[in-house]
């Protein structure tokens, strides 16, 4: 059985955040004809509350550098990069080169901020060009890396690559449960475990009233109530926030990571977040023009920043409504 | 053959061709999709977010500009949907953007503006956020000014592919800016290409229109004269709707007249005087061993900023002839002077270009006469399209009138100066006479015509083959100048363009200039030389009249006739206001 067969078997979903069969993507790579293609490990992991793909790369990093050589011998031509955010690659730089010896891999310290976590992006900043997304298609799958194919998956991907590959994966992933929660960190436990689930076992079920943000960082959803009976998706981040939280200084702080995040190439985004920032700072926040811009951003802007940036805001403004 | 397909949009079932985008497919459709940073000249960038189109089956609103259709799509353009976004990322664009339409060249027919009618636009929702943003002024000819600007960067990308490389993104988010680069080793050549790809004239020709107005206003003893050029007769329609290339030169003429010009006079005369000078140099830097070659054209200002800058090697190449303009200005304060009893301080030269940086060429020194500057004043097409308006001058209604004589007339050759291959097609028209001393066959030179980056032919003179080379674009000049520097004796004779398509597609044309519009503009140049009587320069007898007056005075001759280049060792850069 190959690599793929057994990615598909485990049903297995990648681990950045857009819920992609891997076995899919795997399958389309396989399929570009070309003379070179590259592998990228995405290790530059950058939104606020979310640390389990450092969590992985400090404890396992054998096992994700294994994921690695698994798609190297699996695509024939290929070359692979671990792209490291700067501090992970300060911290942990020297230790994978010593796991990775003669293959492969090379490391590339990533050049800019939280967008180079985006997949054209990454490209445009390991091409030196300025570090903003592309239009796809063509995608990096088909044009990627010096205009050849490129795949890119996240670090807890390659990690259970090679689960998979051991025939070790019990359909588990990694979750990060940050903020106000008692026991911070990140679990390892079942991917079908809805939210409470995960709460109570991790003994983070707050004994207050809360609710949480799930999937990003500051672009996760707000859940609460029965919604939490659902389970997680996106990058498996679990932040709690009690509910005498201030929510407007919350989407300030969400505001304020965009606005010095977005690269500026899109009306949407660069134009909205300005404006966002405005309206929350205003004595009175006109909800409606605030609603407005962030529907428009989620449904016109060019990458995913722009597009899954909004889901925190309005849901959250669902919450306050309902409350 | 591509592929047809079949598609709807806004119900209308369309067979399209397969690789279209959604925005081509429309547009061939007869069907609007509103849309700022597209410009089929750039790459598709995408960023306004203005063309979004909602798309059966499909959550988001993806731009038509670069989304390519699929069989069977279904294709919504004014979806109450889309009207939402569209109207919100207008607002969005119009909160970058400085309104300042009152001194705008583009008010009369301004995109934004008819945007903001269209979709009921509250232009002033959000406050200006770029109130202190700085203007930048490239020598006398293009500015930019940063309060208007909507960050769309086609003039980022026009200028590189120019091969010039003067304007660069700064920052990032919202505080990303263009901004003139400034390291010594790049320098504005002033050809406009910023100003006439700006879907918003954030980037423009600095203006000269208020002056001649006042001029007009109170002449005080002064005779304003106005030269049109030759490219320009066939696009200025577009400034009120007329189809593209719309031959408009008697209504032009009339239009000058009504807003108080006393003489109007066509560079076509000009251009057959710098025809025969041309000529006259090629047919000698050919029979001459000693001379450089190959000769290039050097009429187009922008060009010859270009070699001086980046690559002076090739100054002895160019031809040391003046331009049109300079040409019919010099004979205009000389030998016109003259035969009308008038003292040359007391003419105003107003030239009416396709181009930014004729404003630069006549303020060069070297292009003067005892101190003084031949063309005074320099508007584009869109300054006068402006002006005409302004003034309720409505150029669909005038009655044409003819250019004042005797330098009014012109011969074909003078015509096409405008098209790339134009000035070549001419010069040697007018050099196979004077090398052959016989009649020519055909003086087509079709070879060397169209709107390709680059032509190349061949033609026999005598017993000799002339290699010959037409291009237009910098990006295009570079790759033959490149060649040149790998072998000398590639071409004999090469013509170059800043501008796509040659002057046509100048800086200082309406907006939009598209490929199509070039086109047309360039074929209406062609059936202009096509029903002359006279397509020969050498066959003006008017402005052989007045070579002949002028070099009767040696020095007078030359001062009129010839000028001289030289190497720019540090960049002319920009002022900041």
């Amino acid at each position: 059985m190959d690599i793929i067969t057994r990615i598909r078997k485990a049903n297995f979903l990648g681990r950045g955040g857009a819920n992609f069969s891997t076995a899919k993507k795997w399958e389309m790579f396989k399929n570009e004809k070309m003379d070179k293609k590259y592998i990228i490990c995405n290790a530059s992991e950058g939104e606020p509350d979310v640390f389990k793909d450092e969590y992985l790369i400090a404890n396992f990093p054998e096992e994700i550098i294994n994921g690695i050589k698994i798609a190297l011998d699996f695509f024939s031509n290929s070359q692979a990069y671990i792209y490291l955010r700067k501090d992970l690659y300060l911290k942990f730089g020297l230790k994978l080169k010593k796991i990775i010896k003669k293959e492969k891999i090379k490391l590339f310290k990533e050049t800019g901020g939280y967008l180079c976590g985006e997949e054209t992006t990454l490209i445009s900043s390991m091409e030196h060009q300025r570090r903003e997304p592309k239009i796809k298609p063509p995608y990096p799958l088909q044009k990627g890396l010096k205009g050849k194919p490129t795949l890119i998956n996240n670090v807890e991907t390659f990690y259970y690559i090679s689960k998979i590959a051991k025939q070790e994966y019990k359909k588990t992933r990694f979750y990060c449960i940050s903020k106000d929660a008692k026991k911070q960190g990140v679990f390892e436990l079942p991917i079908d475990w809805s939210v409470k689930k995960i709460l109570q076992k991790t003994k983070n079920y707050p004994e207050y009233d809360f609710f949480v943000q799930v999937g990003g960082g500051a672009c996760g959803k707000i859940v609460f109530g029965k919604e939490l009976n659902k389970s997680v998706c996106g990058t498996g981040a679990i932040i709690v926030y009690n509910v005498k939280q201030d929510l407007i200084k919350l989407m300030q702080k969400w505001v304020n990571f965009y606005i010095n995040e977005n690269c500026g190439k899109c009306v949407p985004c660069r134009e909205g977040f300005y404006r966002i920032r405005e309206i929350l700072n205003s004595k009175k926040i006109d909800w409606k023009l605030l609603k407005d811009i962030l529907e428009v951003m989620k449904e016109t802007s060019l990458c995913g920043l722009g597009t899954s940036a909004p889901t925190a805001f309005l849901s959250l403004m669902e919450m306050m409504k309902y409350r | 053959m591509p592929k047809i397909i079949n598609i709807k949009i806004n119900n209308k079932k369309i067979k399209a061709q397969e690789g279209d985008t959604i925005l081509e497919t429309a547009y061939k459709a007869g069907i609007e999709i509103p849309h700022l940073c597209f410009h089929p000249d750039t790459e598709v960038k995408a960023n306004c977010r203005v063309c979004v189109v909602e798309i059966k089956g499909r959550k988001d609103l993806p731009t038509s500009c670069s989304t390519k259709i699929e069989e069977g799509m279904e294709i919504k353009t004014e979806s109450s949907r889309v009207a939402k976004a569209r109207k919100i990322n207008l607002e969005l664009i119009f909160s970058e953007h400085i309104e300042k339409c009152g001194t705008c060249p583009m008010n009369f027919n301004c995109k934004l503006l008819n945007y903001a009618k269209k979709y009921n636009l509250k232009i002033t929702r959000f406050k200006d956020r770029k109130k202190n943003r700085k203007v930048y002024k490239f020598g006398n000819a293009v500015e930019l000014d940063s309060s208007q600007c909507i960050d769309c960067r086609n003039c980022v990308d026009i200028c590189e592919q120019q091969g010039v490389g003067f304007l660069k993104l700064k920052n990032k988010g919202h505080k990303i800016e263009v901004v003139p680069v400034d390291d010594g080793k790049h320098d504005c050549v002033y050809c406009g290409q910023c100003a006439v790809h700006c879907p918003v004239t954030a980037i423009q020709e600095q203006l000269n229109y208020n002056e001649i107005e006042k001029d007009l206003k109170n002449k005080k003893n002064k005779i304003l004269v106005a030269q049109i050029a030759p490219s320009i007769r066939t696009s200025i329609g577009e400034m009120f709707n007329l189809p593209y290339g719309k031959i408009m030169t008697g209504q032009l003429i009339s239009s000058l007249r009504a807003l108080g010009f006393d003489y109007v006079f066509d560079v076509n005369f000009g251009a057959d005087v710098t025809t025969i000078v041309e000529a006259e140099e090629l047919a000698e830097r050919l029979k001459n061993k000693n001379f450089v070659l190959p000769m290039f054209t050097s009429c187009c200002p922008a060009w010859v900023k270009f070699v001086e800058f980046y690559y002076p090697e090739f100054i002895p190449n160019l031809t040391t002839s003046r331009s049109p303009h300079i040409h019919l200005a010099g004979i205009i304060k000389t030998y016109w002077a003259k035969k009308i009893k008038v003292d040359p301080k007391k003419i105003v030269v107003v030239s009416i270009m396709p181009c930014t940086a004729k404003k630069y060429e006549s303020s060069r020194k070297e292009l003067w006469l005892n101190n003084r500057p031949l063309v005074d004043s320099v508007l584009t097409t869109r300054e006068l399209g402006y002006l005409l308006h302004k003034h309720k001058i409505d150029l669909t209604k005038i009655k044409p009138t003819k250019s004042d004589n005797p330098l009014g007339e012109h011969s074909g050759a003078g015509a096409i100066y405008g098209a790339s291959g134009g000035v070549m097609e001419s010069a040697l028209r007018t050099a196979m006479f004077l090398l052959n001393k016989e009649k020519l066959k055909s003086i087509n030179f079709k070879q060397i015509r169209g709107q390709q980056g680059i032509k190349k032919a061949e033609v026999k003179v005598g017993n000799r083959n002339l290699k010959l080379a037409v291009s237009n674009g910098l990006g295009n000049a570079k790759k033959i100048l490149e060649e040149l520097k790998q072998n000398p004796r590639e071409y004999d004779y090469v013509e170059i363009m800043a501008c796509p398509g040659g002057c046509i597609g100048g800086g200082g044309q309406p907006i939009p200039t598209t490929p199509l519009q070039r086109i047309k503009r360039a074929e209406s140049l062609y059936q202009i030389d096509k029903k002359k009587k006279i397509r020969e320069a050498h066959k003006n007898q008017e402005a052989k009249k007045a070579m002949s007056w002028l070099k009767k005075d040696k020095k007078l001759a030359s001062q009129i006739l010839h000028t001289k280049y030289h190497k720019k060792n540090k960049p002319e850069g920009f002022k900041i206001l």
